[in-house]
């Protein structure tokens, strides 16, 4: 790790001060990712910007019909809380499924999307459930906010502060681990919205998360697996390397999905 | 450089870091805490699980500037020298938890959080996939997991945590 120099702000003012000083800063809270990218020097920030004292920016709370989720819970806060497992169960399970239960008490909601791994499990939940993306400075949509491989709307000396997810009818994730990283090879999170039915994955596109629009407007009419069998989704745009083809990932997709839409209907 | 304070294994402890210095080097290097061990140093293979405020970390990837005033367990804290084994230790002496020894004083520290979180009653399911962030490479994990079952079971009739 190259040498680097220590912020530790109280605020997020002062956080987003620290930010706009020093160039090039990062900020840290459970460091489950940065960490080791800046053990292997593929990241070497001059600056970090730690939020893991800043108070609350971790809390959980159901507001009406939506769940605001702080930017420095952790995964396992996520998955252990009775209003996340009340209001959006397969959000629980999602988080108590990231990692090993080690990193799920570090990793943060925040560092996750900040950071919008192609194969991280957040994505999909906030872009299937049509999340918003709260920050120090504005509201961004899921759909604005990913914007390919590692990279987001977030700018230069913006913080994620919360992320407000809308109460679905019904939603399920179910993954397919790589045997080796046990990251999502693919990963389906299938959300029965009151107005319409997204899907989103995860794992598969080059791009990062997407949404199957093919998959939406049939379960849009009738949310059953059944309605998905003999629909395709293109290899065109996904992945492939030594632990699975574009065709695999492809397949997988739908598999996944239908697995997904039985899940949410077994929730009731 | 960074003044930081933490309480480590019940004792209160003053370092001046390196921001970049990792927990596990700051348990094994300056305080000389050398049962928390350093294997993969990528976060997955578990042989550096500390409890950060009472919860299982792995000290490889948590560093040390972070851990300021805060709480640090590591294998040495589970039970007072000279004395009795803490009932998780035992139970991996007794079952033959362990070959080569490696990854024990991590597997234990998951272990014993392990019990923390779901009671003294666990499946091996549970413990199996409550593993999945330990690696031993000597052999199975058939002991392991008996070891942390009875470790389990004993722990509720311990005064040790």
């Amino acid at each position: 790790m190259y040498e680097f120099k220590y912020h530790r702000p109280a605020t997020v003012r002062q956080a987003a001060n620290l930010l706009v000083k020093n160039e090039d800063a990062k900020l840290i809270a459970g460091g489950h990712t940065l960490v080791p990218v800046m053990k292997q020097r593929l990241a070497s920030p001059p600056h970090l910007v730690d939020l893991s004292h800043v108070e609350g920016l971790d809390t959980i709370e159901l507001k009406g019909r939506a769940l605001a989720i702080g930017a420095t819970a952790k995964h396992a806060d996520v998955a252990s809380s009775a209003a996340v497992g009340e209001a959006i169960p397969a959000l629980a399970e999602l988080a108590a499924g990231i990692g090993d239960p080690a990193v799920r008490h570090r990793g943060t909601i925040g560092g996750s999307l900040a950071n919008n791994d192609p194969t991280a499990d957040y994505p999909a939940a906030v872009l299937a459930l049509g999340a918003t993306i709260i920050t120090n400075k504005r509201r961004l949509k899921a759909e604005e906010f990913f914007q390919g491989l590692f990279s987001t709307a977030l700018e230069g000396d913006e913080i994620i502060t919360k992320v407000s997810f809308p109460l679905p009818k019904k939603a399920a994730y179910v993954k397919f681990r790589n045997q080796a990283s046990r990251y999502a090879l693919v990963g389906v999170f299938v959300a029965r919205r009151p107005s319409d039915v997204r899907v989103a994955v995860t794992g598969a596109g080059s791009d990062g998360v997407f949404r199957v629009t093919s998959f939406e407007e049939v379960l849009k009419k009738r949310f059953s697996p059944k309605v998905l069998e003999g629909i395709n989704v293109s290899p065109e745009g996904l992945n492939s390397d030594l632990h699975g083809s574009a065709e695999y990932r492809a397949h997988l997709i739908g598999v996944l999905a239908r697995r997904a839409v039985e899940a949410a209907n077994a929730k009731g | 450089m960074a003044k930081i304070s933490l309480i480590v294994n019940g004792n209160p402890v003053t370092a001046n870091v390196d921001p970049r210095t990792l927990l596990v080097q700051l348990l094994r290097e300056n305080l000389r805490l050398t049962g928390t061990h350093v294997g993969c140093d990528t976060s997955q293979c578990g042989a550096c699980v500390v409890h950060l405020d009472g919860k299982a970390v792995k000290s490889c990837t948590t560093l040390a500037v972070m851990t300021d005033g805060h709480e640090v367990k590591t294998i040495e804290g589970l039970a007072p020298d000279g004395g009795p084994l803490h009932p998780m230790q035992e139970a991996f002496r007794e079952h033959h938890g362990l070959q080569c020894g490696f990854c024990t004083p991590g597997m234990i520290m998951t272990a014993v959080d392990m019990v923390h979180r779901k009671g003294h009653e666990l499946s091996d399911e549970v413990i199996r996939e409550e593993l999945e962030g330990n690696l031993c490479r000597c052999t199975g994990y058939q002991n392991i997991v008996a070891s942390i079952a009875a470790g389990a079971k004993a722990m509720a009739k311990s005064d040790l945590a």
